[in-house]
């Protein structure tokens, strides 16, 4: 049952059917983005209202949805917008990602692949990956018209003269369809190549920034680099303390006011999917 | 007002339910979809192309149409959509007979190439079959379509449309319960 007194999706349907027509034109220019009207959420920006005007013009009562927050299904965020949605649209909430049709993110991709079928919704503070390089929106948009990242190659360069090494470890920049320079969202770079060819639609909602942009399946992401500097993702050189994953993004945590720490999987049910075949086989 | 046809019987699970497989068909190309729970629409309207119009049009999208005042009468009713007589002034062109041509549609700008116009095009027949090769963004290896009905010198004007990315028009194509899309960035090669 939803909630009496709330449309289905708590969004009007006015404000869904303006949302539909920017969801399907960013689907159609891959990573350029389109800017439309985020409402008021009973939420305050950067909770996710961009992700959640998102999936609430896409979500029906067919829908299974799954909400992750850095990969966990347990924190605050991801707790309070599963039963957002449970509650104004009535929808079965899940935390398996395999068993999920939706699943809204914050800064991370699950662990195992995504299939057809399934749509990944981005909550974005940022959308524009040159705000940092140039903060005038005017020029942005002409530099995203024209092509010319020039900027931020100069960026990546200056970076390796630097450092030796391109000092990004999220929100590394990426080039959407050979054409459109994207955001990925604040997500570790290590999860970067999980987005380049990616079988499930991608969508990205920014609430604050009123920005919504897309990559279709089998879209080409490549994260930007030189032939010399080939991009690497990044990972902590640890297995998970909890299941053993060597391949999993890591988190760092710290257990005692001693310097104690352990890396364990961000992605959540990865970790005790992985953890329940292990107790079974033993 | 007497003979009007009934829109959506149940206006919010069903526009999310045409929005969905909108969505999906955007996002491969080239994939026929099957809509349920479709408006009786007056003729010369396809059901789904109707269904498409009930779930995206509004006051602030200007519609161009060729199917006939029963049918302009019906979309203005149900959709609360102005109608223009230019197609370049229209953000969705629902064609039923023949095809406006894709140059002289809204194609959007440099800067904002969102601000494009897009196509409802009703045509005799929409399988997937032998007839096309698509390619692109949202198309694993390619998808193969077949349809009947459309004008000579469709694939020139498509390829034209295309060439001028990221600024162009997207179509979709309809007809009776099916629909397929095909955004600005599939390419299309006849099968042979």
């Amino acid at each position: 049952m939803t909630a009496l007194g709330y449309n289905f999706g708590y969004l009007d349907e006015n404000t869904k059917r303006m949302i539909r027509r920017a969801l399907l034109k960013a689907v159609a220019i891959p990573g350029h983005q389109v800017p439309f009207g985020a409402r008021e959420m009973p939420l305050p920006y950067g909770w996710g209202t961009g992700g959640i005007a998102v999936t609430a013009s896409v979500i029906g009562a067919d829908d299974r949805l799954k909400v992750i927050d850095q990969g966990a299904d347990d924190t605050t965020n991801a707790v309070s917008i599963r039963r957002f949605f449970a509650k104004v649209a009535g929808v079965e909430t899940t935390e398996r990602t395999g068993e999920a049709t939706i699943i809204q993110t914050r800064h991370r991709i699950p662990e195992i692949a995504l299939r057809e079928g399934q749509v990944l919704v981005y909550q974005v503070p940022m959308p524009e990956p040159l705000f940092r390089l140039e903060p005038r929106v005017s020029e942005t948009k002409r530099m995203h018209a024209l092509a010319d990242y020039g900027l931020m190659h100069v960026k990546l360069y200056e970076d390796i003269a630097r450092h030796g090494h391109v000092a990004i470890s999220y929100n590394y920049p990426v080039l959407v369809g050979g054409r459109y320079l994207m955001s990925p969202s604040p997500i570790p770079a290590f999860d970067n190549p999980k987005m380049d060819r990616m079988p499930a639609l991608q969508l990205f909602g920014a609430g604050r920034e009123k920005r919504i942009y897309a990559v279709p399946p089998y879209t080409s992401v490549r994260s930007l680099d030189f032939e010399d500097h080939p991009f690497r993702p990044v990972r902590a050189d640890a297995p998970c303390a909890l299941c053993g994953s060597r391949e999993s993004y890591l988190d760092e945590v710290v257990v005692d006011d001693r310097g104690g720490r352990m890396f364990v999987c961000s992605d959540t049910d990865y970790c005790s999917t992985r953890q329940a075949t292990r107790e079974a086989a033993e | 007002m007497s003979g009007l046809t009934p829109g959506f019987a149940d206006p919010v699970p069903a526009a999310q339910a045409c929005f969905r497989a909108l969505l999906e068909a955007m996002a491969r190309p080239g994939r026929v979809h099957r809509l349920a729970g479709l408006p009786e629409a007056p003729a010369p309207l396809a059901p789904a192309a109707a269904a498409m119009l009930l779930t995206l049009a509004d006051a602030e999208t200007p519609l161009w149409t060729d199917a006939g005042p029963v049918a302009e009468e019906w979309l203005r009713f149900h959709a609360g959509c102005p109608l223009v007589a230019e197609p370049g002034a229209a953000s969705f062109l629902l064609a039923a007979c023949g095809m406006p041509e894709l140059a002289a549609l809204e194609a959007g700008t440099e800067e904002e190439p969102h601000r494009s116009a897009t196509l409802v095009l009703q045509v005799a027949g929409l399988e997937r079959g032998a007839g096309w090769r698509l390619t692109g963004p949202g198309i694993e290896t390619e998808h193969l379509l077949e349809v009947e009905g459309l004008p000579r010198g469709f694939l020139a004007a498509w390829a034209a449309n295309g060439a001028r990315f990221p600024r162009g028009v997207d179509l979709v194509l309809c007809t009776g319960d099916r629909l397929a899309a095909l955004p600005r960035t599939t390419r299309i090669e006849e099968a042979g």
